[in-house]
């Protein structure tokens, strides 16, 4: 895959690193010129030094063929431009992801067009709420290209599904559980496989309903 | 009508003094207090602290209710994405962005925000006072040095050290 990577911070930096080691091409779009030669150091060729909100420099980058455009800079409004932007000049097959601080950022990027973000700020507070008793319900991530969603779920002690198969749970329709992790294994979701408290099941549903399949686990 | 400008900065307030003298009702929202200073002596509009793109703060000052939105800070980025939530989540149907990158302003009026770029109007003006083309520029200078005239004389009544009110740096 080519993906660039705009905004070479912390994050930008690490990213790229990473999709290089996987064999990807990369190009990080950096304004900061000490900052920019910093990562050229460290990774080779693979940096524009240049503001990555201005389209000109998207597609000095090559944005046209890129697979992916990743906004990182630490501004949302500048990664909501930068995405809009990638969307105006880069062809319709291009997947555009821009990283949101502020959680409630979230909804305007879906209402203006960018649908897949990453917020950090969500995640951890995600992880937070994972640690405590009654957060056992955690949506994982959004499939790209469809309605649906990944969901963790804990089987708390003390649930009524505790000791029963997997197949009493009766998850709304359209949702599936795609296994069940016990001590650090996954184990596959056959019907008659029974649940132990601590266990965390996978399901694999449609965003809409969401909140019918946790009331459905816990209520 | 019924106004609500993002951004207190020199030319935000300089617009919010003009609409509120011509009888309109302003609101003027900005995340720092210090910068409300820049409104004129006497601005009877509304002052909001706040940061201009947070949907609770649009919310709170009515942004669904007015006729016109203006995105006026000194940041294109935020700015660009303030008259996008004003016209796509609230519905306004006047959204104006400062945006002084003219391509991205280019760009965003093909969206249907309505984009000014400083940069491009200060270049066509001066094109045009250098060529003494009377056409460009005439109107628009005349009303802007009347404007000018009128707020230095304001500062000069306001200020003791008559000196210091030469004008806009």
């Amino acid at each position: 895959m080519y993906v660039i990577v705009a905004g070479g911070g912390d994050i930008g930096f690490h990213l790229a690193k990473g999709l290089i080691e996987a064999g990807h091409e990369v190009m990080v779009i950096e304004q900061d010129r000490h900052r920019a030669q910093w990562i050229e150091e460290q990774l080779g060729s693979v940096v524009l030094n240049a503001p990555a909100d201005e389209g000109r420099y998207q597609l000095e980058a090559g944005c046209q063929r890129a697979d992916a455009v990743i906004a990182v800079t630490g501004e949302d409004a500048k990664n909501l431009v930068i995405c809009q932007l990638a969307r105006y000049n880069c062809g319709p097959h291009g997947r555009v992801i821009a990283r949101v601080t502020d959680p409630k950022n979230e909804i305007i990027f879906k209402a203006l067009g960018i649908d897949e973000t990453l917020s950090s700020t969500r995640v951890l507070m995600n992880i937070i709420e994972q640690e405590l008793p009654t957060g056992g319900f955690l949506p994982l991530m959004p499939l790209t290209g469809s309605h649906l969603e990944i969901i963790e779920a804990e089987i708390a002690p003390g649930m009524p599904s505790v000791g029963k198969p997997v197949r009493a749970l009766q998850l709304p329709e359209g949702s599936l559980i795609g296994g069940i992790v016990r001590g650090g294994k996954v184990l596959p979701a056959v019907g008659d496989a029974a649940l132990q408290a601590g266990d965390r099941i996978i399901v694999l549903a449609p965003t809409a309903i969401e909140a019918e399949v946790r009331s459905r686990l816990y209520d | 009508m019924n106004i609500l400008i993002v951004g207190s900065g020199r030319v935000g307030a300089t617009l919010a003094g003009l609409l509120d003298e011509g009888g309109h009702q302003v609101t003027v929202v900005d995340r720092d207090r210090a910068s409300f200073a820049h409104l004129p002596a006497g601005f009877g509009g509304t002052t909001f602290l706040g940061n201009g793109i947070d949907l609770d703060v649009l919310r709170q000052v009515g942004v669904d209710k007015v006729d016109a939105f203006l995105a006026l800070t000194d940041g294109d980025n935020r700015n660009l994405m303030a008259a996008q939530v004003a016209k796509e989540i609230f519905g306004v149907k006047r959204a104006f962005a400062k945006c002084n990158d003219p391509i991205r302003a280019e760009i965003y009026r093909a969206k249907g925000l309505m984009t000014f770029s400083r940069t491009s109007i200060l270049a066509v003006l001066l094109r045009a006072m250098l060529e003494q083309d009377p056409e460009v520029g005439e109107v628009l200078l005349r009303r802007t040095l009347a404007l000018e005239r009128k707020l230095a004389g304001e500062e000069a009544r306001d200020a003791a050290p008559p000196a210091a009110a030469a004008g806009e740096r």
